[in-house]
């Protein structure tokens, strides 16, 4: 197959699939039908995505000949590209898109704030220090180095945001945002500080870590990532009917019956542990925690129930998507990531920001 | 035993007492209006009576029960509040909203059911919504949005209702049709009521007895004509007032002089 039609297809199966969508769902109240009823179409659509990206790349695969081999042979170099390379690092974006998506979910309903993303509590800047620091004391030769020092920043910052905005107990979503930039702010600075020192060696790791790389995909992290996922997103969707009352305001929430602080607590942790997780394992990919979660909600609505697992399901397609592109389209050599989600993300979204009315986007 | 019970209540904010010695009560089917100046303490008496603000002395008590020992979910079972606005950050249909009330009556796990669904239409019949179900809430008209948050609280099928001036966006049209409607659902099915509103007139006209309150204090209460007097009006809000009785109703009237 040509790498055109590949591409094509790539951005296509979502688009058409969103569209039809858009057609059907547009203004329907949720239930638990319906949830599965989209989380089964987003679910096929991820598939495709998938199995359109495993076959796409710089060597051609032809799949009729690696399916005719059957998939117990691991000696063709197909087989190994395929299975050793390409699919580890489709699941590695899919648990990171995923979790990058639900926890942007989470954080715009939480400050009541469509500016949020994933990267607003200083999640990422603590990371950031973390890992530009291992790469630049030469931590990338052990198997967890980066990924362990990016999670102790981020945890750092988590702890250091809190600790600035609580207040008896309390943790108003405004100094919490302020205290947020101010820590990414500090971070930002820190890094700054390390690149002008480090040697040019270091400088195309530490670049492409900032700008989100997928590339060091390793089973064994990527499981880690999805089973901090997993339980993440059970903790966060248990609260996803509080999560909408808390869109229309916490006085509100509390007259509807929900007990505010506990909820908040529970869902700024759980979506910054996530968080936490996936930039450790990939660096900072900007744009898929705004983006998905905004397009999600322009199609299928505001409500979290829906809100979540679509984001999630979306999210995965979205950034293995966009992965395939980056390390496909200037072949051999790679762009990072972040560059192709904003690249193709903001074209796209402009486009149904200017489909939506009255909330809701049917294109 | 009344519905409500306001026991001795004070409530301050840092040093500073906004509520003193506040003693009332409120019978089922009771249609209660609180006037008083600005900064005399009404809003912060509804959110003591709601939960939200804890009481430094005193309490309040929803039959014997003491509101600080309910669950947030439980009290919302009882007491609903219509608030002056609805400020979403996204999106949400009528329709969404109005069920968001069925929410305290929810387990963490359900959806809504059949039930909570007839009870949200039934509500949205009432307050004249059910036609804006499938509207997104952004593009009603204060109104409107006014007769949906009705809907949302007749949703939580509470016994109380607390109306948080609900009209002061309004013109007077949908003033009148808002507290219309209210009083209606409080004859009709004896749903207790208590307003704070700035509108002395709005609460002669429609609540059957009127507590105004003056520095955190109560300094008149009891039937609509005996509270709402030039002289009690006049040591309140220090501002002379004439005060006569409506022409149809017989109700007090306040005229500025």
């Amino acid at each position: 197959m040509s790498r055109f039609f590949l591409f094509t297809s790539l951005f296509a199966v979502p688009a058409v699939a969103l569209s039809v969508a858009s057609r059907i769902e547009a203004g329907k109240a949720v239930t638990p039908m319906r949830v599965s009823r989209v989380c089964a179409l987003l679910g096929v659509v991820f598939a495709a995505v998938a199995a359109i990206a495993a076959v796409t790349g710089p060597h051609r695969i032809d799949l009729i000949a690696l399916l005719r081999q059957g998939l117990a042979s691991d000696t063709s170099p197909e087989h190994t590209i395929v299975f050793s390379v390409r699919i580890p690092r489709i699941l590695l974006a899919a648990v990171v898109g995923a979790t990058l998506s639900t926890a942007g979910a989470v954080f715009q309903g939480l400050l009541r704030n469509p500016l949020a993303d994933p990267y607003i509590l200083g999640v990422s800047g603590g990371a950031a220090v973390g890992a530009v620091l291992g790469i630049i004391v030469g931590l990338d030769i052990l198997p967890f180095g980066i990924p362990a020092l990016a999670a102790l920043g981020s945890f750092a910052a988590i702890v250091l945001v809190f600790g600035v905005a609580g207040r008896r107990g309390e943790t108003p979503s405004g100094t919490l945002l302020l205290s947020g930039v101010i820590v990414n702010a500090f971070c930002t600075a820190a890094i700054m500080f390390l690149i002008s020192t480090a040697s040019g060696t270091r400088l195309h790791g530490i670049m492409f870590w900032l700008m989100g790389d997928l590339g060091l995909a390793e089973t064994g992290q990527t499981s880690l990532g999805a089973a901090v996922l997993l339980a993440g997103f059970a903790v966060i969707y248990l609260h996803s009917r509080a999560l909408n009352l808390l869109v229309i305001g916490e006085e509100q929430a509390l007259q509807l019956g929900v007990d505010v602080e506990k909820t908040r607590r529970v869902l700024f942790f759980a979506a910054s542990f996530i968080t936490a997780a996936a930039v450790s394992l990939s660096g900072l990919i900007g744009f898929v925690g705004l983006l998905v979660p905004h397009l999600i909600r322009m199609i299928f609505g505001s409500d979290y129930r829906l809100l979540l697992p679509a984001s999630c399901l979306f999210g995965a397609t979205f950034l293995v998507a966009a992965d395939t592109v980056a390390r496909t389209v200037l072949a051999p050599s790679e762009l990072p990531v972040g560059v192709i989600t904003a690249l193709f993300g903001a074209p796209f979204f402009i486009y149904l920001l200017k489909k939506t009315e009255a909330g809701r986007c049917r294109f | 035993m009344p519905l409500l019970s306001v026991d001795r209540v004070s409530f301050k904010y840092g040093e500073q007492w906004v509520l003193r010695g506040i003693r009332f009560e409120v019978e089922k089917g009771d249609f209660l209006g609180v006037i008083g100046p600005n900064g005399s303490g009404k809003t912060t008496l509804l959110r003591v009576i709601d939960g939200i603000l804890k009481p430094q002395e005193g309490e309040v008590r929803l039959e014997e029960t003491e509101i600080g020992r309910l669950r947030r979910e439980a009290l919302a079972r009882s007491v609903a509040v219509v608030p002056q606005y609805l400020a979403l950050a996204f999106p949400f249909s009528v329709e969404e909203v109005v069920l968001m009330g069925r929410s305290p009556h929810l387990g963490r796990w359900r959806f809504e059911g059949e039930k909570d669904l007839r009870i949200a239409r039934e509500a949205m019949m009432m307050t004249d919504t059910l036609g804006l179900a499938a509207r997104d809430m952004g593009s009603l008209s204060g109104g409107e949005c006014q007769r949906v948050l009705i809907a949302r609280a007749l949703a939580q099928e509470p016994r109380l209702i607390l109306l948080d001036e609900p009209t002061a966006f309004l013109d007077i049209r949908h003033q009148a049709d808002f507290f219309d409607r209210i009083r209606a659902l409080n004859r009709e099915r004896e749903l207790t009521v208590i307003a704070v509103t700035h509108d002395i007139n709005l609460a002669a006209h429609y609540c059957g007895r009127v507590i105004l309150l003056k520095d955190g204090r109560i300094e008149a209460a009891g039937p609509v004509e005996s509270v709402i007097t030039e002289e009690h009006i006049r040591k309140a809000y220090e501002t002379t007032v004439l005060v006569d009785r409506h022409p149809v109703t017989g109700s007090p009237r306040i005229t500025l002089t």
